[in-house]
C-alpha cells in the first residue's frame, strides 16, 4: 500500500539555504545541493525547495539552484516560491523540478492552475495554501503575498476549487502554527483533506516525530518539515522509524 | 551505454536525464524515428495527457519505431504515461488508440482511494522477473493497467485493488512508476536495465 511521506524544506535564498521563522532573521545555512543529497541518503521520501529570494536576480539564480540539485537528487522535487506564469514554471521544470508549487499567482489569477495542468498535468501542479483561523474562530481564510495580504476567501473553498481547476496536490501550511512548534493544525488538516480527493501534504508547526503521527492520522498524505531536520539532530529516517512504531506506513 | 530517449514534446526530461546519467548512461534525445529504431538502447518517457501523448508519438513516427522495438525485444524502458501508451487504449483520453503492443487497457483508479496515487508504494515481483526487485517505487499517476498481460512477467503494487507496477520481458522494461525518482533502489534497477542491454547488443 501507499506509504506516507516525509518531507524537508529548503529555503533557499540567492543560491544558499536560510533559515529564519516566517522568512525573518534569515542566516546562511549552507549549499542546496549537499543538502538535498544528504537529505535523501537520510531518508526523505521527497524535497521541497521554496525560493525566498526578494530580487529578479535571485529569483534567476534558482534555475540554477534547482539544476545542481537535480543532478545530484533521485527523489522527487518540488519548487515553489514567486512563479507568475506557466513560463516561469517551465524553467524550473526544465531545470529539473518535477512538480512546481503556486500560491499567490494562483489566488490572483486561478486560470493559472488550469494552464499549469492542461501542460504538464494534475501531477505536476501543487496548489500552496497559507491558511490562518477567523478572529472569531469560525473556519480559516487564506493569506497571500507571504502573509501580508488576506483576500478574504474560506480556505477550504479554495481548496476545492483549486483542485477542480487542475491541482493535483495540495501544500497546506498554518499561518497560525508555523515556526511556533506546537504541532500542525489538525482540525484545518481534517477540514481540507476531507474536502478534497488529492493528496494533502501538511505544514507549518511540527517540533518532532508526534506532531507529524498527528497530522497524518487527521488525515494528511504528507508532512512537511524544515527546522526539525536543518541542524541534524533528527533526520526523516529517525522520524519515519518513530511514525513506523505508532503503527503508520512509511518507507524504511 | 548511449540510451536514446524520445522526444515527445510536453515531457519535462531533466529528471530522466539525471536519472540515466547517475546510472552511467550517456543521453540523446531525438524525436527522428530512425535514431528511435535504431538505438541500442530507447527510452519512452511520460508526463502528460494520453491524447496529447500518442499524438506527438504519430506526429514524429516513433511510434512505430517503438512497437518495432518492442516486438523485436530490442532494449527498451518506458515509464509511467510510456507504459500506459504501449497499450490498446486509455480512460484517459477514449476513441485514442495506443500502440498495441502490450494486450491490456488503460483505467483510472476507482473507490475510496487519493488520487493521484502519488507517493512511495511496495512492489511485488513475479517470480519470472529477472529485472525487478522488491522494494519501494515512486508512482505519480491516475491510471493504470489492472493485471499483467499474457506473455511477460512483471510486479504488481496495491492502490485499493492490485495493479500492474511494471512489466519485462528479455530487456524490454516498463513501469509505471519513476525509475529516476526511486532513490537508490530506483538507480540499481536503471543499472540492471543497461546491464541487460549491453549483453542483449553482444
Amino acid at each position: 500500500m501507499l506509504t506516507r511521506r516525509v518531507i524537508p524544506c529548503l529555503d533557499v535564498r540567492d543560491g544558499r539555504v536560510v533559515k529564519g521563522v516566517r522568512f525573518q532573521h534569515l542566516r546562511d545555512a549552507g549549499d542546496p545541493a549537499a543538502q538535498a543529497a544528504r537529505y535523501e541518503e537520510t531518508g526523505a521520501d521527497e524535497l521541497v525547495l521554496l525560493d525566498v529570494s526578494a530580487t529578479p536576480e535571485g529569483r534567476a539564480n534558482a534555475t540554477h539552484t534547482v539544476a545542481a540539485v537535480r543532478r545530484v537528487l533521485g527523489i522527487p522535487l518540488t519548487v515553489g516560491g514567486g512563479i507568475r506564469t506557466t513560463d516561469d514554471a517551465a524553467r524550473l521544470l526544465d531545470a529539473g523540478a518535477d512538480k512546481v508549487s503556486v500560491n499567490t499567482a494562483a489566488v490572483d489569477d486561478p486560470s493559472l492552475l488550469s494552464r499549469l495542468a492542461d501542460r504538464y498535468g494534475a501531477q505536476c501542479t501543487v496548489i500552496a495554501i497559507d491558511a490562518a483561523r477567523r478572529p472569531a474562530g469560525d473556519g480559516w481564510e487564506i493569506l497571500v503575498r507571504s502573509g501580508s495580504d488576506r483576500p478574504r476567501r474560506d480556505a477550504v473553498a479554495w481548496a476545492v476549487d483549486a483542485v477542480a481547476r487542475g491541482a493535483g496536490e495540495v501544500l497546506l501550511t498554518s499561518w497560525d502554527r508555523d515556526g511556533t512548534r506546537s504541532g500542525y493544525d489538525l482540525p484545518l488538516l481534517e477540514a481540507v483533506s476531507r474536502a478534497v480527493p488529492v493528496p494533502v501534504i501538511a505544514s507549518g508547526g511540527a517540533a518532532h516525530a508526534d506532531h507529524l503521527a498527528d497530522a497524518l492520522r487527521a488525515g494528511a498524505d504528507a508532512v512537511l518539515a524544515a527546522s526539525i531536520f536543518h541542524d541534524g539532530e533528527l533526520t526523516p529516517d529517525d522520524v519515519k522509524r518513530a511514525l513506523r512504531a505508532q503503527g503508520i506506513e512509511v518507507r524504511l | 551505454m548511449k540510451v536514446t530517449v524520445v522526444a515527445t514534446g510536453v515531457c519535462n526530461l531533466a529528471s530522466v536525464q539525471a536519472g540515466l546519467t547517475r546510472a552511467g548512461a550517456e543521453v540523446e534525445v531525438t524525436d527522428d524515428p530512425r535514431r528511435v529504431r535504431d538505438a541500442p538502447a530507447a527510452f519512452l518517457p511520460g508526463v502528460g495527457a494520453y491524447g496529447a501523448g500518442m499524438a506527438a508519438l504519430a506526429a514524429s513516427g516513433c511510434g512505430d519505431a517503438v512497437v518495432a522495438r518492442v516486438r523485436a525485444g530490442h532494449p527498451t524502458l518506458a515509464i509511467c504515461l510510456g507504459l500506459q501508451l504501449l497499450a490498446r487504449s486509455s480512460e484517459e483520453t477514449p476513441g485514442v488508440d495506443g500502440l498495441g503492443v502490450i494486450d491490456a487497457a488503460v483505467t483510472r483508479y476507482r473507490g475510496d482511494i487519493r488520487v493521484p496515487h502519488f507517493g512511495w508504494n511496495r512492489v511485488h515481483p513475479t517470480d519470472d522477473a529477472r529485472l525487478l526487485r522488491p522494494g519501494y517505487a515512486y508512482f505519480a499517476n491516475s491510471y493504470k493497467i489492472d493485471a499483467l498481460p499474457p506473455g511477460w512477467a512483471g510486479a504488481t503494487a496495491a492502490h485499493g485493488a492490485s495493479f500492474v507496477a511494471a512489466i519485462e520481458r528479455g530487456s524490454v522494461l516498463a513501469c509505471q512508476f519513476h525509475p529516476e525518482l526511486s532513490g537508490g533502489w530506483g538507480n540499481t534497477l536503471l543499472q540492471a536495465w543497461l546491464q541487460a542491454a549491453r549483453k542483449a547488443l553482444c
